[in-house]
């Protein structure tokens, strides 16, 4: 009887964890494992760390005064404030959308769902210039309210708000992307109790909903808006590169690198890096957060039913 | 009320549905779906032979075959060492691995402008790597495909690292009881499962370069006919206040990202049915 038991483990344990010492066959010789490591290095060293560390190298070449002059100068701090505004205004617009899209797509099951998904997603595949193009299409001079927003004194292209539009536009789908699969895996349990509980709806999205999904909320919102202040390509076409007015920071950098200012360019294109870097770790704090949620509830079916009956 | 009682499939308790799914779909409306619509009305104003001609134009032509070529050739690039580096990030441990996982998504973060004025200055007559090049690489097609490598990186490496680790490494004994070498392993068993994810990072990839605009410019040099992207060129046209023409030149880019858009869902799709069998 008691033999039987001592005999079966082995046969019967998880396919997830195979004893340590079996892996041995399924390894590579340390020589393949070095090579392979080395050529992963040398390929990220090559296409990410050089860039990065040019452009704090080339941003403090001439060394510390020559940075501060440049991002403390009157061009700079107004491209900096429309940067911020820019973004100000595009991470709520799209984090509104992003909770209502997720909510409607993740908590409930109707048709032409996965067309929606896939609309969301568009403007990932769309040209950061075609981006630009369409909203000149609309509101430029011969646009559909070209004539229109010309007479009553309006300008929307080559002015802050085609900006702020082609920054809403290209940074869309990035709270609807982090939220729609953690709130897939997690379910409606939570929020049905709360409803038989009593709660109203805003009660069951304030309390039940959001402290569940607030790590992968701001991940999504941390993304969106490193992306919206580092946008180019749309905002340069509807800017129309006014210094002082409609410069945002990278169309800062572009001047400044074209009128061979080298150190100015990358001084402020460094405080952009710095963003970045910022927002990788920023990443990767909240991913390991979202991982350990998004494992959670997969647990908790099981063991809850039992706990029940 | 009336998209709950149309669109629902089976009741649900939860409230909220027609306020949530009607401000999404009026909020997607009026930033993406109607904008985007402008594009492909406007090329009405052109006739078929008109919106041919500027479409097959040779200095278009010409930023077509840079485009697609360079895009082709660095999504491939991508594709071979992704998969070295999301393959070495899964399997083994190294001193300073979480910082070098943490900044493969560096390509996303850093805006393409700097990336694109960090790596002209890398790869200029004077700069740390170009100095030591026997060739070119700033203000040249090369330079081109240098810029879309960085910026597609991320893809194959984030689409193939979750792959990795759902491989079912008893399936690897299995070989290994069997006889078959690492290697053949490898070949046979674990590469067969990974390819739908492997094909799905080149098509992120390829899309994006496609598209990709502020990493470029700057060290491409923009030479007509040589080195002049496609979206350039929808740049150069409004420039000139050549509206249609550009937005000729849009749709074609346009109809093309929206095939990829489609290839890549089938593609993700049989990816999940791939993994999911095993």
């Amino acid at each position: 009887m008691s033999s039987t038991p001592l005999a079966l483990p082995g046969a019967t344990l998880p396919v997830a964890v195979p004893p340590r010492k079996a892996l041995a066959a399924t390894a590579e010789s340390a020589w393949v494992r070095r090579l392979l490591i080395g050529v992963a290095l040398a390929f990220l060293v090559l296409f990410l760390f050089v860039p990065l560390a040019t452009v704090f190298a080339e941003a403090f070449k001439k060394g510390i005064d020559v940075y501060l002059a440049a991002i403390s100068e009157s061009d700079a701090l107004a491209s900096i404030e429309l940067t911020l505004i820019s973004a100000g205004v595009a991470v709520p617009l799209n984090l509104v959308f992003g909770i209502a899209a997720a909510w409607a797509i993740a908590k409930f099951d109707f048709r032409g769902k996965q067309v929606l998904l896939t609309l969301i997603d568009l403007p990932f595949s769309v040209s950061p210039v075609i981006a630009g193009l369409i909203h000149v299409l609309i509101f430029g001079l011969q646009g559909w309210f070209g004539e229109w927003l010309r007479d009553h004194d309006l300008k929307v292209i080559f002015a802050v708000p085609g900006i702020v539009l082609a920054t809403v536009f290209v940074t869309f789908p990035f709270v609807a992307r982090e939220l729609i699969p953690l709130m897939q895996a997690q379910g409606n349990e939570a929020e049905e109790a709360a409803r038989v509980l009593g709660a109203s709806g805003w009660q069951i999205f304030w309390r039940v909903t959001l402290p569940n999904v607030k790590w992968a909320l701001l991940y999504g919102v941390i993304l969106c808006n490193a992306r919206a202040m580092g946008e180019f390509g749309a905002v340069s076409v509807v800017s129309g590169h006014i210094r002082g007015q409609t410069n945002t920071m990278p169309l800062h950098i572009e001047i400044l690198y074209n009128e061979y200012q080298f150190a100015a360019a990358f001084a402020v294109a460094s405080l952009l890096a710095a963003l970045a870097l910022a927002t990788l770790v920023f990443n990767y704090l909240v991913e390991q957060r979202v991982h350990a949620q998004m494992r959670a509830p997969l647990i908790e079916p099981q063991t809850n039913p039992g706990a029940t009956r | 009320m009336l998209l709950s009682r149309t669109l629902l499939r089976r009741h649900n308790v939860l409230p909220g549905f027609d306020l949530a799914l009607g401000f999404a779909l009026l909020y997607l409306s009026c930033i993406v779906l109607i904008p985007l619509s402008a594009a492909f009305l406007r090329t009405f104003a052109l006739t078929w032979p008109q919106f041919w001609d500027t479409v097959t134009s040779p200095r278009v032509v010409a930023s077509y075959r840079l485009t697609f070529g360079a895009s082709f050739a660095a999504a491939l690039v991508n594709a071979i060492f992704g998969l070295i580096v999301a393959w070495v990030l899964v399997r083994y441990p190294f001193p300073g691995k979480r910082v070098v996982d943490a900044l493969v998504d560096l390509p996303f973060a850093l805006p393409t402008a700097v990336a694109g004025i960090a790596l002209t200055a890398i790869y200029a007559k004077n700069g740390w790597i170009g100095q030591w090049l026997p060739f070119k690489v700033s203000f040249t097609p090369l330079g081109v495909f240098v810029a879309l490598v960085f910026i597609g990186l991320p893809f194959v490496v984030r689409t193939l690292q979750p792959v990795f680790e759902d491989v079912n490494r008893e399936l690897e004994e299995v070989a290994a009881t069997l006889g078959a070498t690492r290697w053949q392993t490898f070949l046979r068993v674990i590469f067969p499962i990974v390819t739908p994810a492997l094909l799905t990072g080149f098509a992120l990839a390829f899309a994006r370069a496609l598209g990709e605009y502020g990493s470029v410019i700057f060290i491409a040099g923009n030479l007509p006919m040589v080195s002049e992207i496609t979206p350039l060129l929808i740049i150069t046209k409004l420039e000139q206040y050549d509206y249609a023409g550009a937005t000729a030149i849009a749709v074609v880019m346009l109809v093309i990202a929206f095939v990829l858009l489609l290839a890549i869902n089938l593609l993700q799709a049989w990816s999940r049915r791939r993994t999911g069998g095993l």
